[in-house]
């Protein structure tokens, strides 16, 4: 039987893990969007050297582990573990958001882009206003599941020391020695933010999948 | 050329054949997990589709618990939580048992949709054609769903071999281990090192991607 006398007398370590799993899971995912907008729009721009800048950041990023990148941005540079793992995580995240965000846009048929530069926007102006509006609706699903890969990769801030929750069960496993009954509780906590994100997931896509 | 210096002090033989042993790890350990995971995760997927009762519900509470997990506490739990109710393996037997529990979830997701896609008329006309259930999906359900499945089955195979890194916490000897032990002998050499073995997953993952690119093309 679990002993849960190691939930409640280590409640505030786990609390204390949670808390910094979701703010880091938040944070990279804001900051991958917005990267991997700017990213999404470099490789369908029209100027080469931008399209090829974009394509090598995503074919590259996409094919090497997110460990190997965490790794790189704490051991290269001079941040602390928490800070190393999300830029690590954006860096990771961002190229997949940005091929999410890439199909979403190309979904959008072409003459809505012929008809926003005829009426005399720019193509950043047609951009802003008239493609990534429409392409947002198909994006939104993949980005649900972006999500629920951050807080799931977020664990890796555990090992570089970045207090998430997967770092504080280390801890208290350590000083409790009951291992398998605090990676219970610390997969549970874990469940309490990725299942209902994936229901989420799961209802944006049946309803999308409606409305086409 | 004071920028590539530290690549030719990291490049030496040693140094390679050393990075290359651990790349043999990693490679070994994902191929056996694919295998495994593909026939478990077939298995599942398939009675997942059959929707035999009770066993489907079961199963579905299994993968969406599994696939909702961190694979880095699944292959801590493996390590060093299991041995305290009495299964203790070694480094390598963990690493792979973890990959294959957390990529059997993984893959019978893809299997269960690829089988879902195919047309429930197809089932039927199987049906009355006098095939039986077994022999309607193993001749006229899996041949079209198998198609379908190996672009998402190529990326998720890429993935599985990213994910093998992460076995670098329970210190199987895999290209990272090896990587790390190269650089603290010098902490100079970080960064070659890592460009180095980025390299070297860089080339067999996009290898693999550009496989599942051409047979989407065939199938489009």
């Amino acid at each position: 039987m679990l002993d849960f006398s190691i939930l409640t007398d280590y409640m505030d370590v786990f609390l204390e893990g949670f808390k910094i799993t979701i703010i880091a899971s938040f944070i990279a995912l804001i900051c991958s969007f917005i990267l991997g907008t700017l990213i999404a729009v470099m490789r369908i721009a029209p100027f080469k050297p931008l399209n090829w800048i974009g394509t090598v950041y995503v074919e590259f990023i996409r094919n090497i582990p997110v460990l190997v990148i965490v790794f790189f941005t704490y051991l290269a540079f001079d941040f602390g573990g928490m800070t190393a793992g999300i830029i690590g995580l954006t860096v990771y995240t961002a190229a997949f958001i940005a091929e999410a965000i890439r199909a979403g846009i190309m979904s959008v048929p072409r003459g809505q882009m012929e008809a926003a530069r005829s009426s005399g926007l720019t193509y950043g102006q047609a951009m802003k206003s008239v493609i990534l509006p429409q392409a947002i609706k198909i994006v939104i699903p993949p980005l649900g599941n972006q999500f629920i890969n951050l807080v799931k990769n977020s664990s890796l801030l555990a090992v570089v020391a970045g207090g998430d929750l997967m770092y504080q069960g280390d801890l208290i496993s350590a000083s409790t020695f009951s291992t398998f009954d605090t990676y219970i509780f610390v997969g549970l906590f874990y469940l309490i933010l990725t299942i209902p994100l994936s229901f989420g997931v799961g209802f944006l896509e049946k309803r999308l999948a409606r409305s086409n | 050329m004071d920028f590539l210096a530290p690549f030719i002090e990291v490049l030496t033989p040693d140094n390679m054949k050393f990075l290359l042993e651990g790349f043999w790890v990693t490679l070994k350990v994902a191929a056996i997990s694919i295998v495994l995971s593909f026939i478990i995760g077939g298995l599942i997927g398939i009675l997942r589709y059959a929707k035999i009762p009770v066993v489907s519900q079961l199963l579905a509470v299994v993968v969406e618990t599994i696939r909702n997990l961190p694979l880095l506490l699944i292959i801590f739990f493996t390590y060093f939580a299991l041995p305290e109710v009495g299964i203790d393996m070694e480094i390598i037997t963990a690493a792979i048992v973890a990959l294959t529990i957390f990529e059997s979830a993984m893959l019978s997701e893809i299997i269960r949709s690829g089988l879902n896609s195919i047309h429930k008329g197809q089932i039927e006309a199987g049906r009355s054609s006098g095939l039986n259930y077994i022999q309607t999906l193993r001749y006229i359900v899996m041949p079209q769903a198998l198609r379908r499945m190996v672009p998402p089955l190529v990326s998720q195979f890429i993935s599985l071999l990213k994910d093998t890194s992460l076995a670098v916490v329970i210190a199987l000897p895999d290209l990272l281990h090896n990587a790390q032990i190269l650089y603290a002998q010098n902490g100079s050499n970080v960064i070659p090192i890592f460009i180095i073995v980025a390299l070297m997953y860089f080339i067999v993952n996009y290898a693999l991607s550009l496989i599942a690119k051409r047979l989407e093309l065939k199938q489009a």
